[in-house]
């Protein structure tokens, strides 16, 4: 993991917002920061953002491994996250998974409640189920990389990912 | 807080007066109605997270304008029961407060947390640990269910993870009561324990890069309410509703933490720390706790041994304090010295001073011990007794004299030297020198190089092995209790000193060593008035020095802050 100064920079403007013996404080934005830059936080990660705030690494292995949105595993080039509570479930949002695993050639049957992700073979996409993404009257919804899509039938995967390329 | 003002509480029916401020669970402790609890610790804070601790509470309800408090039959204001329960471990009393901890609705609350805890826990209690000694299979016993009702699969967690080089995890039996994650964080400030994962998943761990290896790692074996952190040294070893506990004193250094001893049919198996809050809290180091195992070392000696050519051959008791006896008596009135050993007792100690007064000593010393002291519990003074021999054998600067002994005996005026305890060649002195002497008698727990050059080799008792006294860095007279008998013939050395003193005064010495203590007691200022019986399980105070105890300092400081109980 490489650290460009522009990173650093950034890291260290958002721990200039707490106090300074609240350092802890900037775990999260520190986090979501390396996760927009690398797509996802590995173990020089974690590391990292310890050092920076002068924590211990558990303390920030904690938050990494509490947050379902904070991924340890590298992504594909887009991710995508299809909801599974209540609303999209009954919406048929797996048949929707199903769908766009067939499309995408991505296999499933190694994902575990500690590897939740999943990637396809040409590394093009990955997925993984998430939590409700708050849009319950239009599922099943998804999210690839940071755009919305609604009514993610699974009529509807194959011009979804052409979008992607 | 005595000062401060009190407040009725009733527990369980009684109404009883507690310190303001005091919590729940202690004030229904102080009624005797003990309150289950898994997380809470008096020594650490209360996150309140097992929820084994739930009790019915209630408090007077406030009367409408113009009125009166109703009032019960003994004066107090009637108690308006909340319908919910509270955690009895991280909330205040209050004045007119009761608490039910044994009702209904209690009772159902700690079936439903038992039932909880259960679900995922193995039902490995024969082959764990901790068994005998598990709050969660004592509870399960007590307040649950006595069957499950939860038909799914258990969650598979990592079972035998070293999570550092003292200490085991098995994360299926864990609980997450989080006791570890705070001692290491609140009382050692080494914050490496944390739980990764959520939910079922939920783990305890620790982060590759910093695993628990700190000086005080096995305190958290003690405080885990279930067998999911056991100690490398102990797992396996015995079944804990085996052994015998002996009160005693960790005697690694001049600390004197309070502990318990683990032992079986003459053998040690573990020790634990023993609660005292004027000595070491309720905790003590893992080099100490673990510094028991040269007890059970092949290299014990266990007969007296005396010179015979190069080597050593065995002799029976009487022979060999006779010979030492009449090898030291020869060079009476200033042509010997005694090395005794500041890991002595102070009956000990007192015997050798007698037996260097009679004899007319040129001089008696003892070893110093120099080490590093941590801020923690662990003493630079890495002798127990320091504080004792500096008392009994009026020694201003402890040491200090070892130099002149050492000279003495290469300018032969110092022909004949007893060494009690102490391996010289460790201490400053050569082989040459010692093999000038014309008599060397030394008693010794391991064969070592002193022993080898001594003409009569005495077999002492460690220190779980025989009963005594010694005075702790911040001047505390404690006891050391028998565990354990000696090996093979190996004797209380009180006892060895004893014979030298009548062979060589001719007196019959006294019976016991309850008697020494008197004896000592009489002529030793320090101890006047005390006797061996007076210093009971937690010690006294006997002697004022400036010294400090910097877990004990951090630890009130807690207390005034309100974050622990202490």
């Amino acid at each position: 993991m490489e650290v460009s100064a522009e990173l650093e920079a950034k890291a260290d403007e958002y721990i200039g917002h707490y106090p300074d013996d609240q350092r802890r404080s900037a775990s999260l934005p520190l986090l979501h920061l390396l996760q927009q830059e690398f797509g996802h936080i590995g173990e020089d990660g974690v590391r990292w953002v310890a050092d920076k705030l002068g924590l211990e690494p558990i303390n920030v292995l904690e938050l990494v491994t509490f947050y379902p949105g904070l991924r340890q595993k590298a992504p594909g080039k887009y991710h995508i996250r299809v909801c599974r509570t209540l609303s999209c479930a009954m919406a048929g949002c797996h048949e929707t998974m199903d769908k766009i695993c067939q499309v995408a050639g991505i296999d499933r049957s190694g994902v575990t409640h500690h590897d939740p992700i999943a990637i396809s073979e040409d590394g093009k996409f990955s997925i993984e189920f998430a939590e409700c993404l708050a849009s319950c009257g239009t599922g099943p919804v998804c999210l690839v990389g940071d755009d919305f899509h609604e009514g993610v039938t699974p009529e509807a995967v194959g011009e979804l990912l052409e979008k992607y390329d | 807080m005595s000062e401060e003002a009190t407040v009725n509480v009733q527990v369980d029916g009684t109404w009883i007066q507690v310190p303001k401020g005091t919590r729940m669970i202690e004030a229904c402790k102080q009624a005797a109605a003990e309150v289950p609890h898994y997380c809470y610790h008096p020594k650490l804070t209360s996150p309140g997270n097992c929820r084994m601790c739930l009790v019915e509470m209630g408090m007077p309800p406030r009367p409408a304008p113009g009125e009166e408090p109703e009032l019960d039959k003994d004066g107090h204001a009637k108690i308006g029961w909340m319908p919910r329960p509270v955690i009895a471990c991280a909330n205040t009393v209050a004045e007119g407060m009761g608490i039910r901890t044994d009702s209904p609705l209690t009772r159902e609350c700690r079936e439903g947390v038992m039932e909880f805890l259960l679900i995922n826990h193995p039902l490995d209690c024969p082959i764990c640990d901790q068994a005998g000694e598990c709050t969660l299979q004592e509870y399960s016993v007590e307040h649950g269910k006595g069957e499950s009702r939860f038909l799914e699969n258990k969650v598979k967690k990592p079972k035998s993870v070293e999570i550092g080089p003292r200490i085991r995890l098995d994360d299926e039996r864990c609980v997450l009561c989080s006791r570890c994650v705070r001692f290491t964080r609140e009382v050692v400030d080494d914050d490496v324990l944390g739980f990764v994962d959520r939910g079922s998943h939920n783990v305890l761990t620790v982060h590759p890069d910093r695993p628990l290896a700190n000086n005080y790692s096995l305190n958290t074996v003690d405080i885990c309410p279930v067998g999911a952190l056991t100690s490398e040294d102990f797992r396996f070893q015995m079944r804990v509703w085996f052994m015998r506990e002996t009160e005693s004193i960790c005697t690694g250094c001049a600390r004197g933490c309070n502990t318990l001893i683990g032992s079986r049919e003459g053998k040690i198996y573990r020790q634990t720390p023993r609660e005292n809050n004027d000595v070491n809290s309720a905790w003590m180091c893992d080099e100490g706790r673990l510094g028991f195992h040269y007890l059970n070392s092949d290299a014990r000696l266990t007969e007296p041994l005396v010179k015979d050519g190069a080597g050593h051959r065995p002799i029976d008791w009487p022979e060999a304090i006779r010979r030492a006896a009449e090898g030291l008596a020869k060079y009476r009135g200033g042509g010997l010295a005694v090395v005794a050993s500041g890991r002595m007792t102070n009956e000990e100690l007192y015997l050798a001073r007698t037996l260097a007064e009679t004899l007319g000593a040129a001089a008696v010393d003892i070893v110093k011990r120099e080490g590093e002291g941590d801020g923690y519990l662990v003493h630079a003074d890495k002798n127990p007794n320091t504080a004792g021999a500096r008392a009994v054998l009026k020694l201003r600067s402890p040491g200090s004299k070892l130099k002149a002994i050492k000279k003495g005996i290469e300018d032969g005026s110092i022909k004949a030297l007893l060494v009690l305890g102490e391996n010289l060649l460790k201490a400053g002195f050569e082989e040459g020198t010692l093999k000038n002497l014309k008599f060397l008698v030394s008693s010794h727990l391991l064969a070592n190089p002193t022993a080898k050059l001594s003409h009569v080799v005495l077999p002492g008792a460690g220190f779980a092995e025989k009963r005594g006294s010694m005075v702790n860095a911040t001047g505390r007279l404690q006891r050391l209790n028998k565990a354990v008998e000696p090996p093979g013939d190996a004797r209380e050395d009180w006892e060895t000193l004893q014979d030298l003193n009548r062979a060589v005064d001719g007196l019959d010495g006294v019976g016991e060593i309850a008697d020494v203590f008197a004896e000592m007691a009489e002529r030793v200022s320090a101890f006047k008035g005390m006797s061996l019986s007076k210093i009971g399980g937690g010690g006294v105070h006997l002697i004022d020095t400036d010294e400090r105890v910097p877990l004990l300092e951090r630890e009130a400081e807690r207390v005034r802050e309100g974050l622990i109980v202490g």
